[in-house]
C-alpha cells in the first residue's frame, strides 16, 4: 500500500513521516520517531502500557494507527518532564511513593495519571482507582500507585503530601 | 571558621545503609521512560522473526508449505524444524533432563506449538508471512484431563520416546509418565494413618496459571560471522545460564557469547527457562548474518511460553482427637504438559515441594509426586514462588482448614497448637529440611490481635445466624494462612542447573576518590536491587549508598550467577556482596592500620571508617583509605581495593507470615468483596522496609488474581479458552484489594546479614490466604472443600449446590 | 503470530456525502472507522481485514449532542468522554452516563464513539441495550438517502444489523423520557474492561409510587441486544411486589441464551441476567417520582 504522509506534534516538535497505513500509533512512535517509552504489553487494548496523550485524551496508541493521528497534538512520557527539565510532580511522586517496581507500566500510567489530574485535579481514592484502570500494572498492587498520584495532586495544588510510601 | 563536626546519625544517615527506606536509583529512568527493555534494542539491518503456531494440541504435521510465504514482500526465510536438523537444534535440552522440540518434528503437542519461523525485514512484513504459510495437519487424539494420562489406552504423546522407560529422574511407567519421586518414610507414615484417631483425605488442586508479566519474552540476537562471535540481548532472569546453554547447543565457545540482559518488564519465573524462540532468533542471526529480534506477543506469551502449578495434591493429615497432627499424607499429579520443561534445580522434579508439612511440627510424612504428560504448554515455572512452594503451601494450610473443620477446632487455634515451637529450631522437618530459624506464635498472636480476630468469628457467627434466618444473601469468610518458605537455592551439595552449581556472586571494586561498582550475578526484573544491594554495601564498608553503583546483566563483565528467581537474590547474592565487601574491609583495616600505625587489631570499625580503640580522633574513613589503596599501598600489599566473592549458602532460608482475610460473598451471583486483607511477613533482617512493602503489595496482589480466577483453561480438545488479557484474570487497581502490611524479625543465623527474601512470601501465602476464606465462609453449610480458583460463577456454583438459590 | 493488521488503504472524508460515496464505491471492501476500539483489534488479529478503512472522524457533521425539542440528537461520533461530560445528554437520559461510565477503561472510553457502540452489533456492548430501553431511532444516510430505524428493530444478530452495506449511522435520536422517570444500568463483569457476564438496562415511569410505563433490555444475554417485553409488561401497575416480580425475572430469564464462556455457564448468565434485571429494576423504581 502506497505510505501516507502524516505531520503530529509530538512533545512539542512537529514531525512529519511517511507510513503505511496499517502502521500502529506505537510502532510509529517506538520505530520511526525512536520514542521508545510507551510500551507494549498486551496487543489487545487493555494493559495501557502504550498509554499517550493526544489532543487531550488518554490513548492506547496499539489501538490507533498513526494516519488517524495526522495533525494530532501527542504527549508521551519523554515529553512529561516541565519545561524547566525539572521532573513533573508525577514523575516525582511515583519515585517517592515507590509506585513503580519493573518500570514497564510506568509510561503509560504516569502519561494516563496526568490526564485524570487535569480533569479532576484532587481526586478521591475510588476515582484515581477508577481513573486508571485502563492501565495494568503487574508489581505494585497500585497500593503505592494511588499514593504517588496523591503526591502529584498534592504537590500541584501547593500542599505538599507529608505521607510516605509504605 | 567552625566546621560543624557531623554527628553519628548524620554519618549513618548519609550511608543510606540496610533498614533505610531509600528511594530507587532505577526509578529515575523508568519515570522518565528512558529504562531500555529489550524491544528498545535497535541495531543497523535488524531482521524480525514471528512463529507460525498450531492450530491443533495434538496432530500430525503432514506438510508445512511456505512457497507463498516467501514470495511476501520483505520476508527472507522461514525456518522450520529441518532447517533446524541441519545444525542439531531442531530440538533442544530442557532444564529438567527431558528434550523439547524448538520446532514441530513431525506432529505438534500443543496449541500454539512453534512450527516455523518466518524471518522478515520487519514485525509487519513477518506477520503477512506467518499468515502465508500454509500447514497441513492429521488431527490426533487430544489428552487434557490429568488424571486420564496414564490409563492403559491413553494417547501417546511422546513418540521420541516412548521406548525409553527410564527417565532423568528414574523409571517410567507409562508412555505418558515422566518420572515417580518420593521423599519421607512410607512405612512409618502409613503406621501413623492405621492408628490415626482423625484423618482427612481430599485432592486439593492448584489450577494451571500463568506468571504473564508485563512484558513478554524476547530478545535479538547477532552473530557477528567475521569474529565468531553471538551477542543476545534478552528478558533472562539468569543471562549466565542462558549463555551456557547457549553455548553447549550452539557449540560455539562461550567466551565468545556475549549475553545482556537489560531492564527486564518483570518476570516472575517466566523468563528463567530457555525458549524455542531464543533459539530460532539465534539461528536466523547465524543464517542471515543480520540481528534478529523476536518478540512475543501476549496470546503466545500465556498460552506457549511456560506455565505455573497445574498440581493435582491428594493430601491427608493424620490427628490426634485433641487436635495433635501425627502424620502427613502427600500424593501429587504433576501435569507437566508436552515437554518436562520445568525449571526447577536439576535434581528437584516436584521443586522444593516438600517443604509442604509447613509450618507444623509433623512426626512424619511421605509425599510422592508423579510427573506427566498431557496436550499443554510445556513449563512449570516458579511464578513468583520458590520451586513448587507455592502449591505446597496451598496443599497443608487447605489441609490444615479441612482438618480443623473435622476436628470442630479453630482454624487458628489449630495451628497454634501444631507450629513447630521457637525452641526447636533449627527444625528437623520429616521430609527433610532443616529450618534455620522462626518464631511462629509471635507472629501468629501479633497477627491475631492485629485483625481482632475474636471479634471476627463473633461477628460471623451472627452474621450466619442472620443468613440462616433469611435476612440477607452475604456470607462471610474469614481466611487464615501461616506458611513457612523455603528460598535461597542453594546450598550446591543438593542444588544445580544442568551442572552448575546454585551459588550466586558478586564482584565490588572500590575506585580511588572512594566510589564503587558492585557487578552481580543476578538480575532484577524489577525487584531494585541496584537500590538494595548499594544498601548492604554502604553498611559493610561505610560508603554512602549514592556513590555505589550496581550493575547486573552483562555476562561480560558481571561475575557468574545463576540469576534471580525463587527469592535467591538477597539470600544467596546479598551474602555475596557482603562477603565481598568484607574482604574490602579487611584490606581496607591493613591500609588503615599501617596509615594509623597501630596493629590491625587495635582498629574498631566506626560507620564509615576505622578508628583507634581508645583513641577515637585517630581514625580514617573509607574514602581516605580507597585513596591509599590506589596511592600509598602498604609495602607488600596489592594496590587496589576491590574483591569478589562467590557465595555457596550452607542452607536455604526459611521465611514465614501469617496472613488474614476476611471476604464477604453474594450468593446470588457470586460476587465477593474482599473487605480486609492483613499479612504479616517476617523475611529476617530488613534491607528497605519500604522495596519490602511494595514487594508484598505486588505479591498479594498475584496471590489475589490467582485464587480468584487467574486460570489457563483447556477444552476438551486442548484449545486454551483464555489466553489473552480479555479472559486471563489480571486485576486493575479497581478490583485490586487494599493491603495492610506488618512484620517480624527473625534473622536468618546463618546469613551473613541475617537476611532471608521476601519477594515470593505474599504469593505463596496470599493464594491459600484467600481460598481458605472462600472455604471459610461456605463451611458452616456444609462444604469441606472448594476448588480454586474462585471466579464468580463457580462460586455461584458452589452456593446453587448447596440449595441457597431457592 | 504477530498482532498485526492486514494492509489496506485508508480514506479520511470530510463530510457524509464523501463518506458514502466512497463506501458505494468499495462496497463489501470497505469498513467504516470509527472509534476503532472494536475494529482496530480485530484488524489486528485479521479476523477483520478491509481493504478500504473509511475514517469517520474528521466528519463535523457525525459530532455533537443536541436537545432538539423533545428529543436528545447524539452524533454518531461523539464519543464516550464526550457523552459522560455532555449536561445536556445527562440531564435529558442519565441512564447514558451511568451505562457509558461502566463501558471498558478510560482510554477506550476517550476513543469508542456512541456509534460505533451502537452500530457494530457486538452483543456485548451496552449501548444498544441502553437505545433499546430508551426507544431511540438511528439516523443512517446511504447512496439511496437517508432513513431512520428504531434501535428495536436494528439488531439482527452477532454483528448482524440493519445497517445496509454502504450506509453509514450518522446520529441517534432519542425521545427524552419524561421529568421524574426511573432509569439504572446493572452491569455485572468480572473486571474493568471486561464485557457483561450479564447486563440489564431499565427505563420506567410510575403513578401513584406503580409503575405505569417499563423498558427492560438486556446485555450480552443473547447473539444480540434484546428488548424484554414480556417481562416489562407484567411489572405495570405494581411497585415490584413479590409475585408480579418473580415473573417479570421469569419473562426475562426467559428470553436470554448466553453462551457458555468463561465468564460462566449458560446457567450461570442466565441466573445472574436475572438478578441484574431484578436490581435494574429496583434501582429504577426507587429513583422515579411520580
Amino acid at each position: 500500500m502506497a505510505k501516507m504522509h502524516v505531520k503530529m506534534n509530538v512533545n512539542g516538535a512537529e514531525v512529519e513521516s511517511l507510513v503505511e497505513p496499517r502502521t500502529l500509533l506505537i510502532h510509529h512512535l517506538r520505530e520511526t520517531l525512536n520514542l521508545t517509552g510507551p510500551h507494549i504489553g498486551c496487543d489487545t487494548t487493555h494493559c495501557g502500557a502504550c498509554t499517550i496523550d493526544m489532543d487531550g485524551k488518554s490513548v492506547k496508541s496499539c489501538t490507533v494507527f498513526a494516519v488517524q493521528a495526522d495533525g494530532a497534538m501527542i504527549t508521551t512520557i519523554e515529553g512529561m518532564a516541565n519545561p524547566d527539565g525539572t521532573l513533573h510532580a508525577l514523575q516525582e511522586g511515583f519515585r517517592m511513593m515507590h509506585g513503580l517496581q519493573c518500570g514497564f507500566c510506568t509510561p503509560g500510567m504516569i502519561v494516563r495519571a496526568h490526564r485524570l489530574l487535569k480533569e479532576i485535579p484532587n481526586p478521591t481514592e475510588d476515582e484515581i482507582r477508577f481513573g486508571i484502570a485502563g492501565n495494568l500494572c503487574r508489581c505494585t498492587g497500585y497500593q503505592n500507585i494511588v499514593k504517588a498520584i496523591q503526591y502529584a495532586a498534592a504537590k500541584l495544588s501547593g500542599a505538599p503530601m507529608q505521607e510516605a510510601a509504605e | 571558621m567552625n566546621i560543624a563536626v557531623p554527628t553519628r546519625e548524620q554519618r549513618e544517615a548519609k550511608l543510606e545503609g540496610m533498614g533505610c527506606k531509600r528511594k530507587r536509583v532505577e526509578d529515575i529512568r523508568f519515570t522518565q521512560g528512558k529504562g531500555n527493555y529489550v524491544d528498545d534494542v535497535k541495531l543497523p539491518g535488524m531482521l524480525f522473526g514471528d512463529f507460525v503456531r498450531s492450530q491443533y494440541a495434538h496432530a500430525r504435521v503432514k506438510k508445512i508449505d511456505d512457497s507463498k510465504a516467501l514470495k511476501v514482500p520483505g520476508v527472507l526465510a522461514v525456518i522450520t524444524a529441518e532447517t533446524l536438523k541441519t545444525v542439531n537444534l531442531a530440538w533442544m535440552p530442557t532444564l529438567a533432563g527431558d528434550v523439547q522440540m524448538v520446532l514441530a518434528d513431525g506432529k505438534v503437542l500443543f496449541q500454539n506449538q512453534e512450527i516455523a519461523f518466518v524471518v522478515a525485514v520487519d514485525r509487519y512484513a513477518a506477520a503477512d508471512g506467518v499468515e502465508a504459510v500454509e500447514v497441513e495437519y492429521e488431527d490426533l487424539p487430544v489428552l487434557v484431563d490429568a488424571f486420564k494420562a496414564l490409563a492403559p489406552d491413553a494417547p501417546l504423546l511422546r513418540e521420541d520416546i516412548k521406548d525409553k522407560m527410564t527417565g532423568a529422574h528414574g523409571p517410567r511407567r507409562h508412555h505418558n509418565h515422566i518420572f515417580e519421586w518420593s521423599m519421607g518414610d512410607k512405612d512409618l507414615t502409613d503406621a501413623a494413618f492405621a492408628k490415626a484417631e482423625v484423618t482427612t483425605k481430599d485432592v486439593i488442586s492448584y489450577h494451571r496459571t500463568h506468571p504473564s508479566p508485563l512484558e513478554t519474552c524476547q530478545c535479538v540476537a547477532s552473530f557477528d560471522k567475521i569474529k565468531g562471535e553471538l551477542t543476545v540481548w534478552g528478558t533472562f532472569q539468569a543471562p549466565h545460564v542462558i549463555r551456557t546453554v547457549a553455548s553447549l547447543l550452539s557449540k560455539i565457545p562461550e567466551h565468545k557469547i556475549h549475553v545482556i540482559a537489560p531492564d527486564i518488564g518483570g518476570g516472575f519465573g517466566n523468563k528463567v527457562g530457555a525458549y524455542p524462540g531464543y533459539i530460532c532468533a539465534i539461528v536466523a542471526s547465524i543464517v542471515t548474518g543480520k540481528p534478529v529480534k523476536w518478540v512475543e506477543d501476549r496470546i503466545e506469551n500465556l498460552t506457549a511460553t511456560s506455565f505455573a502449578r497445574d498440581y493435582h495434591m491428594t493430601t491427608e493429615i493424620a490427628a490426634t482427637k485433641d487436635g495433635k497432627v501425627t502424620a502427613l499424607r502427600v500424593h501429587v499429579l504433576a501435569d507437566h504438559g508436552a515437554f518436562d520443561a520445568c525449571a526447577d534445580p536439576s535434581k528437584w522434579p516436584a521443586g522444593f515441594f516438600n517443604i509442604c508439612t509447613g509450618s507444623y511440627d509433623f512426626p512424619v510424612a511421605h509425599l510422592v509426586v508423579d510427573g506427566i504428560y498431557t496436550n499443554k504448554a510445556p513449563g512449570g515455572v516458579a511464578y513468583r514462588c520458590s520451586f513448587r512452594v507455592t502449591e505446597a503451601a496451598y496443599c497443608i494450610e487447605r489441609a490444615m482448614d479441612i482438618m480443623a473443620q473435622k476436628l470442630g477446632m479453630d482454624a487458628a487455634e489449630f495451628r497454634l497448637k501444631n507450629f513447630v515451637r521457637r525452641e526447636q529450631f533449627p527444625y528437623h522437618s520429616a521430609l527433610g529440611w532443616e529450618y534455620d530459624s522462626g518464631d511462629y506464635h509471635t507472629a501468629m498472636n501479633k497477627a491475631m490481635e492485629a485483625v481482632g480476630y475474636k471479634q471476627l468469628r463473633a461477628e460471623q457467627a451472627e452474621k450466619r445466624a442472620a443468613f440462616k434466618r433469611g435476612e440477607t444473601r452475604e456470607i462471610m469468610g474469614i481466611g487464615i494462612s501461616f506458611f513457612t518458605e523455603i528460598v535461597g537455592a542453594g546450598p550446591s551439595r543438593n542444588c544445580d542447573i544442568l551442572g552448575v552449581a546454585m551459588f550466586d556472586s558478586c564482584e565490588i571494586r572500590v575506585h580511588p576518590t572512594g566510589a564503587a561498582i558492585a557487578r552481580m550475578g543476578t538480575k532484577s526484573q524489577g525487584q531494585g536491587h541496584e537500590t538494595t544491594y548499594a544498601q548492604i554495601i554502604a553498611t559493610e564498608i561505610g560508603i554512602p549508598a549514592d556513590d555505589i553503583m550496581v550493575e547486573e546483566g552483562n555476562t561480560d563483565t558481571a561475575p557468574y550467577g545463576l540469576g534471580t528467581y525463587g527469592s535467591r537474590s538477597t539470600p544467596v547474592a546479598g551474602a555475596a556482596i557482603a562477603m565481598a565487601a568484607r574482604k574490602i574491609k579487611a584490606k581496607a583495616q591493613m591500609i588503615a592500620a599501617y596509615m594509623l600505625e597501630v596493629h590491625e587489631a587495635d582498629l574498631e570499625w566506626d560507620i564509615d571508617g576505622f578508628r583507634v580503640k581508645g583513641l577515637p580522633e585517630k581514625s580514617k574513613t573509607m574514602k581516605e583509605l580507597a585513596w591509599a589503596a590506589y596511592n600509598s599501598p602498604p609495602p607488600g600489599l596489592e594496590p587496589g581495593l576491590e574483591a569478589v566473592s562467590y557465595y555457596d549458602p550452607p542452607n536455604m532460608t526459611y521465611p514465614f507470615g501469617a496472613y488474614f482475610c476476611v471476604m464477604d460473598i453474594d450468593v446470588d451471583t457470586g460476587v465477593y468483596k474482599i473487605r480486609r486483607f492483613y499479612a504479616l511477613d517476617d523475611c529476617g533482617t530488613r534491607i528497605n522496609p519500604m522495596i519490602i512493602e511494595g514487594q508484598v503489595h505486588g505479591g498479594l496482589t498475584e496471590a489475589f488474581a490467582i485464587a480468584m480466577g487467574q486460570e489457563i483453561r483447556y477444552d476438551e480438545i486442548g484449545n486454551v479458552v483464555n489466553g489473552s488479557f480479555m479472559d486471563f484474570f489480571i486485576p486493575t487497581a479497581v478490583e485490586t484489594p487494599k493491603w495492610e502490611t506488618d512484620y517480624t524479625v527473625t534473622p536468618s543465623p546463618h546469613h551473613p546479614i541475617g537476611a532471608k527474601g521476601v519477594g515470593e512470601s505474599p504469593n505463596v501465602g496470599g493464594v491459600p490466604c484467600f481460598s481458605n476464606a472462600v472455604n471459610d465462609a461456605f463451611a458452616f453449610l456444609g462444604t469441606r472443600h472448594i476448588q480454586m480458583p474462585h471466579d464468580y460463577w463457580r462460586i455461584w456454583e458452589v452456593a446453587k449446590g448447596l440449595g441457597l438459590h431457592g | 503470530m504477530s498482532v498485526i493488521p492486514a494492509p489496506f488503504s485508508y480514506h479520511r472524508p470530510k463530510s457524509i456525502a464523501e463518506a458514502t460515496a466512497l463506501l458505494a464505491e468499495h462496497n463489501d471492501e470497505a469498513r467504516i472507522l470509527a472509534g476503532g476500539q472494536s475494529l482496530i483489534p480485530m484488524m489486528k488479529f485479521r479476523l477483520a481485514a478491509p481493504e478500504h478503512l473509511v475514517d469517520v472522524g474528521a466528519i463535523a457533521e457525525l459530532k455533537g449532542i443536541q436537545r432538539v425539542g423533545d428529543a436528545l440528537v447524539i452524533g454518531a461520533m461523539t464519543t464516550q468522554h464526550e457523552l459522560q461530560l455532555s449536561k445536556t445528554a445527562t440531564d435529558a437520559a442519565p441512564i447514558l452516563k451511568e451505562a457509558s461510565l461502566l463501558i471498558a477503561d478510560p482510554q477506550v472510553r476517550y476513543m469508542g464513539t456512541l456509534g460505533g457502540n451502537v452500530a457494530n452489533g457486538d452483543p456485548g456492548n451496552d449501548m444498544p441495550a441502553v437505545m433499546m430501553c430508551l426507544d431511540a431511532a438511528y439516523r443512517i444516510m446511504g447512496a439511496a438517502g437517508p432513513r431512520t430505524v428504531k434501535a428495536r428493530d436494528f439488531y439482527e444478530g452477532t454483528y448482524a444489523t440493519a445497517l445496509a452495506t454502504g450506509e453509514i449511522l450518522t446520529a441517534i435520536e432519542i425521545p427524552v423520557p419524561p421529568a421524574g422517570h426511573g432509569y439504572a444500568y446493572e452491569k455485572l463483569k468480572r473486571k474493568i474492561g471486561d464485557y457483561a457476564t450479564a447486563a440489564a438496562g431499565v427505563v420506567l415511569t410510575t403513578r401513584g409510587g406503580r409503575i405505569a410505563t417499563c423498558a427492560i433490555a438486556l446485555s450480552n444475554l443473547a447473539d444480540k441486544a434484546v428488548l424484554a417485553t414480556d417481562a416489562a409488561a407484567t411489572l405495570i401497575g405494581t411497585a415490584l411486589e413479590k409475585p408480579a416480580l418473580d415473573k417479570a425475572i421469569a419473562a426475562a430469564r426467559a428470553i436470554m441464551s448466553p453462551a457458555a464462556d468463561t465468564r460462566g455457564t449458560t446457567e450461570y448468565r442466565t441466573a445472574v441476567g436475572g438478578v441484574m434485571v431484578e436490581r435494574a429494576l429496583r434501582r429504577a423504581l426507587a429513583r422515579a417520582k411520580g
